[in-house]
Parts: structure tokens; C-alpha cells; sequence
């Protein structure tokens, strides 16, 4: 089993559809000779050539437009927006068009286009260079939303994201490109809308999203020591959601923590929250504890923006919370 | 004005019969959209493009079978001359099943992919990088077809428009960027919304070609964009097409144009009228207009009639068509 990183699992999904089709292509800001400014796409030029590997002036609409455009053609093109923080500048071709063409036309126009972001705090870039933005774009009927967190995951979830014929918005964290994981040799398409579980627990669910995965899985490390058991779910799609294995994960510990390094007011955790006290009212023990950023945009000073962003700690304090051992 | 290669070929007097009845089609089409939309029974925003037939009609006569078009919220012309028949386009506005868009869009998203009409927009500048999408596919592909943006002299201030152009420019793709310039966005006269009184130099600065044509006479639409077509195709580079034209109504049906003064509207419809010097160039006598014009009125009552014995979606219809 081959080693690889987020960042190389990404590349290895792209760099395979395009060699077994012709119609996948890649475009975006400084992709290719540069190879992104987060390294995803380095040397894919080399391999595919400007015309596939194509790099586009620092122009949001004319990109995203243009990737619809090719894709109701029936091309599968993968756009890449640098800065989740500049999906603002493309939202009225996300939004008002890829979104909507199937659905205004009753059913005439397929729009298999893929627009791969990511952002992430822990760099101290300040207030424009990586918020997460996921949850406006969850709200958008005709938008599938897709966040993995594992090598794996991204890897085959881009595959299907690739080869889903609706627009796929596409995270990828930042802080996360250089984990590794041993992956298969063969790529193994993931569905999208499945979550998955990434630690058996009894006592405490947590859900969480991207960064947060992997800070829950520490925070549940930390609580064992305590003797509480904690169960981590990814639901790895955030359009469409896997209610079914979140709510089945709940029903089984009877406590909920959602977790997401976006603000917490508004965001995708509410929505998960919304769902499991309406299924699973019956079942909860706790009330559904929420962990997200403070709302605030972002700060520069590290000691202020390592505060607002949520850590292990805040999941281990939201997970003490739900089975009453705050402040012992 | 760059050279592009002269005119190829001229229409003869049927071919431009043709095209004045389809003109005359369109324009009865819209006179019954206004009536029935005053009658309260169509809902909706609706926008007609009267004035404007010879545009339509001289663009669309032009392209080639595989050729795509994307449109504007002014769209029931450029959708007739498409190919989409009266009665689809008619249903749509009456909401029905059997329209175009399957009561899913309405007005200002008129669909009709087989026959290549890649939708109305109801965001102004929202179709163009598409277009520039689409010519990216075509030239990717090696097919010769072209891509056909349709849009107002208000989008020209819109970064749609510029960002679209630009990168059209950057990648020479086969499309083609019709600028129905009408003197109007929405109630805001050109003068009031942009620098500049020659858009087509907006298309100069991205080193784009430009041709300038009276959008009232349909053949001179007509030859100038079938120059600009085989520019297009043949991989110089997509073209910028001025088309100079006039919008005798209001921005939205039932506008009362308080922005436009009554000696104004007056003097549009009286010298800017596409049909009576089209009609005149023909001599068609008063007998073979009545002629015409019954032939046409019929099948626009036809529509009418056709849609409202058209089927009501079910309200749980509106789930459908949301994902492929």
C-alpha cells in the first residue's frame, strides 16, 4: 500500500480521471507551472499539458463560468478557486447558475462541474485568506458539498465528485495537506453521502468536520482517560447528509457534540444539531453541545487567532459538558 | 472597427420573406404576451423585446445546426428564432408541463437544449462566461461549432461581461458576444450608466474583434454575423458583435416609463420600427400583409389555446429536477 498525503491524494484523483478520460480537465489560478499555490496540481502539467492543465487570470466569475459552460457541454471540468475566502467572487455563477440550470430548465441541463477550495486557520493570514465557508454553500439546493478529512477519503471522493453529474463545491482544509495515510494501490471511489465512523465509542458522539475530525479523535483520546467513551463520526458529505449514520451513532450514546472550525453561529453544526434532537429527541441525555469559531472574522495576531478557531481542548470541554463533569 | 472579410453571398426576396415573417411572428407573439399579461392570466416578470425582432431573427438565421445560444431575461425572441415553437414558449409562460422549461422556469428561463438554447437569464451578464465556457469545450473537442452570448448595453458595466470577454480573448474560443445595444438598462439611459458612448470599445481594449451593424435591418444583421461566424469558427478568436437597436416598450410589461418621455416613445416606434422598411423593401402589398399577418396571428391564438389546455405541474412536482 502506497503512502500518501492529503495534497498528493488530491492530485492522484485528478491525475487518473484525466488519464482514463478526455473530458476531465483542471483549470484555475496559478496551476500550472506554479503548481497551485497549495502544490496540489505541481507537475500534473507536465504530464497533461497547458491546454488540460489550464491556468487562469486571477478572474473568479470568468473561471467558474467558464467550468459550467464546459460542463454542460459535457465536459467534467475540476475548477480550482484558490482561497475558499474567493468562492465570494464566484457565488453568482456557483449559486444563481450551476445550482439552478437543471432544476429552471425541468430536468434538460446536466452540470457535472467540480470546484475544489480550501481555506483553514492556523497560518495567521488574517481575516480574508481562510475562513470556512461550507455552510452557505450546504444551503444552496442543487449544490452537492463535499469535506474530507483523511488521504483516502479525499481521494476517493473527488473521484466521485469528478464523475457525480451535479456541481460539486468541494473543501479541502489546508492544514491538512501534508498528513499521510497508507492508501490502496487501486483508487476506491467513495459515495458521496456517506459518513463515516472514525472511533467506536458508547458514552458521547461527536461530529465533526475536516480539521476537527482530527482534533476530536485527539479530544477522545483525552476523555478515555476519564473513562468516557467517545464515538467520532465524519460525515465526510455535508450535501447530501448522511442522517441515517449520525442519527444511528447518537441513538447508541445518547449525547451529541457537533464540531467544525467554522463559526459556530449559523453553521453547519446547527443544522446536524437541528437533525439529531428531531430524530433522536427521545434519545438524547444532554443537550446537543456545539464547537465552532468564535464570531469573529479572523484575526492576525496568533495568540488571537489560535483563541478563536476551536482545538481538542474545546471538543474535550464540550464532550465533559454532555455527561456532566463540566469543571472538575 | 477591425476588417473582417466582406459579406458572403446575398438573402434572396424569399429568404428575406421569411425572415420578415418570422419577425412579424415574433413581434404578434409578444403583443399577445403584453394582452394576456394585462388579462391577469400569465404570472410572473415578464420583459418583451419589441423592436428588437431583427436582431433575433438576423443572428439566429445565421448559425449552423450545433451552434449554442445563451440569452437574456429579453428572451422570447432569440427563443422563437431558435426553433422553440410558439406553442412550448407560450405554455411556459402559462406555466404548464408541456413548456419549455416544463413550468420549471418561466419567462426569464426559457430552455431548449436539443434545439441548442442554453437558457435565458435573468442576471444580467450571468450567461456570458458560460458562452466562454462552452467555445472552451468546442475548441478542446475540435468541433466547429460556436458559442453565442446575447446580452444588453447595461451588462457591458457588469464584471461577468469583462471577465467573460477577457478570458474568451485569452483562449481565441469560437464565440460570438451580441451587444443588443437598446439605450436602455432597465429605466437607466446609456448616458447615465456608462463613460463611454461606443461600447464596442470595451471589446477593443481586450484586443477583441468588433463590428458595429444597424440591428433594424435583419439582413444586415444577417451577413454581418455570418462574418463574424466564420471568424469565429475558424479559430481566430471570438468576435464582439454592436448591434445598434431600439426597444420600443418598457423595461417590464406594464412599465409606464416614467423615466422616457411620451415624444420619445412616440418617435422610436414611428422611425425605429424593424417591420414597415423591411416590409416596404419587400412591396408587399396590403393584401399580402393581411395575408401574412392572419397566418401568423393564428398561430400565436393557437399557442394561447394550446397552453391553457396544457397540464398543471402537481405542487410536489417542484422536488423534482433539483439533482441529475
Amino acid at each position: 500500500m502506497p503512502e500518501l498525503s492529503y495534497r498528493e491524494a488530491v492530485r492522484d484523483a485528478l491525475s487518473r480521471a484525466m488519464r482514463q478520460d478526455d473530458d476531465v480537465f483542471v483549470m484555475g489560478e496559478d496551476i500550472a507551472e506554479m503548481g497551485g499555490s497549495m502544490g496540489v496540481t505541481q507537475g500534473m502539467v507536465d504530464e497533461f499539458g497547458p491546454e488540460r492543465v489550464r491556468n487562469t487570470p486571477i478572474s473568479e466569475i470568468a473561471l467558474a463560468g467558464a467550468a459550467i459552460g464546459a460542463a454542460i457541454q459535457g465536459m467534467r471540468p475540476v475548477a480550482e478557486i484558490m482561497y475558499e475566502d474567493f468562492l465570494t467572487l464566484a457565488t453568482e455563477q456557483i449559486i444563481n447558475q450551476a445550482a439552478k440550470h437543471r432544476y429552471m430548465s425541468g430536468g434538460q441541463v446536466t452540470v457535472p462541474v467540480t470546484f475544489r477550495t480550501q481555506g483553514g486557520a492556523g497560518w495567521s493570514p488574517g481575516a480574508q485568506h481562510a475562513q470556512q465557508l461550507e455552510a452557505w454553500f450546504v444551503h444552496i439546493p442543487g449544490l452537492k458539498v463535499v469535506f474530507p478529512s483523511t488521504p483516502t477519503d479525499v481521494r476517493g471522493l473527488l473521484w466521485s465528485a469528478i464523475y457525480d453529474d451535479n456541481p460539486v463545491v468541494f473543501f479541502e482544509h489546508r492544514t491538512l495537506y501534508g498528513i499521510k495515510e497508507d492508501v490502496p494501490e487501486e483508487l476506491e471511489p467513495i459515495p458521496i453521502g456517506k459518513a463515516r465512523v472514525h472511533r467506536e465509542g458508547e458514552d458521547v458522539t461527536v461530529i465533526a468536520t475536516g480539521r476537527l475530525v482530527h482534533e476530536s479523535l485527539k479530544a477522545a483520546e483525552e476523555a478515555e482517560q476519564d473513562g468516557i467513551s467517545v464515538e467520532v463520526v465524519d460525515p465526510r458529505t455535508l450535501q447530501p447528509l448522511d442522517e441515517e449514520a449520525l442519527v444511528a451513532s447518537v441513538k447508541k450514546t445518547n449525547r451529541c457534540v457537533v464540531a467544525h472550525e467554522a463559526v459556530t453561529r449559523m453553521g453547519f453544526g446547527a443544522e446536524v444539531a437541528a437533525v439529531i434532537q428531531y430524530q433522536a429527541f427521545d434519545w438524547l441525555d444532554a443537550p446537543i453541545e456545539r464547537v465552532g469559531a468564535k464570531f469573529t472574522p479572523l484575526p492576525f495576531a496568533p495568540i488571537m487567532e489560535e483563541w478563536c478557531v476551536p482545538h481538542a481542548k474545546d471538543v474535550v470541554e464540550a464532550i465533559r459538558r454532555t455527561v456532566g463533569r463540566d469543571g472538575d | 472597427m477591425a476588417k473582417v472579410e466582406q459579406e458572403r453571398g446575398t438573402l434572396s426576396s424569399e429568404q428575406l420573406r421569411e425572415f420578415f415573417r418570422e419577425m412579424l411572428l415574433i413581434r404578434r407573439f409578444e403583443e399577445k404576451v403584453e394582452e394576456r399579461f394585462r388579462a391577469g392570466e400569465l404570472p410572473g416578470f415578464l420583459h418583451v423585446a419589441i423592436g428588437q425582432e431583427a436582431v433575433a431573427v438576423g443572428v439566429v438565421r445565421a448559425l449552423e445546426d450545433g451552434d449554442v445560444i445563451a440569452s437574456t431575461h429579453r428572451a422570447h425572441g432569440h427563443t422563437l428564432a431558435k426553433g422553440t415553437t410558439p406553442n412550448e414558449l407560450m405554455a411556459e409562460l402559462y406555466g404548464k408541463m408541456e413548456g419549455c422549461s416544463h413550468g420549471y422556469g418561466g419567462s426569464m428561463h426559457l430552455y431548449d437544449i436539443e434545439r441548442g438554447n442554453l437558457g435565458a437569464n435573468a442576471v444580467v451578464g450571468g450567461g456570458l462566461p458560460q458562452i466562454t465556457g462552452a467555445a472552451l469545450a468546442f475548441k478542446l473537442r475540435g468541433e466547429e461549432r460556436v458559442a453565442v452570448a446575447f446580452f444588453g448595453d447595461g451588462a457591458t458595466n457588469i464584471g461577468s461581461f469583462h471577465e467573460a470577454l477577457n478570458l474568451a480573448q485569452l483562449w481565441k474560443v469560437p464565440a460570438l458576444f451580441v451587444l443588443e445595444d437598446n439605450k436602455w438598462a432597465e429605466s437607466t439611459p446609456e448616458i447615465q450608466h456608462s463613460p463611454i458612448r461606443d461600447l464596442s470599445k470595451r471589446a477593443e481594449a481586450f484586443g477583441m474583434t468588433a463590428m458595429k451593424v444597424d440591428g433594424q435591418d435583419v439582413e444586415e444583421v444577417y451577413k454581418a454575423t455570418k462574418r463574424a461566424l466564420e471568424h469565429a469558427r475558424s479559430g481566430k478568436g471570438p468576435v464582439f458583435l454592436h448591434v445598434d437597436t431600439y426597444r420600443l416598450s418598457g423595461h417590464y410589461i406594464g412599465d409606464p416609463q416614467v423615466y422616457r418621455s411620451k415624444e420619445e416613445q412616440r418617435d422610436v416606434r414611428e422611425h425605429h420600427d424593424p417591420l414597415p422598411p423591411l416590409r416596404a423593401r419587400l412591396e408587399l402589398s396590403d393584401e399580402e400583409l393581411e395575408e401574412l399577418d392572419a397566418e401568423v396571428q393564428e398561430i400565436v391564438e393557437a399557442s394561447v389555446d394550446f397552453a391553457k389546455a396544457g397540464t398543471d405541474p402537481k405542487p410536489e412536482d417542484a422536488l423534482k429536477n433539483v439533482y441529475a
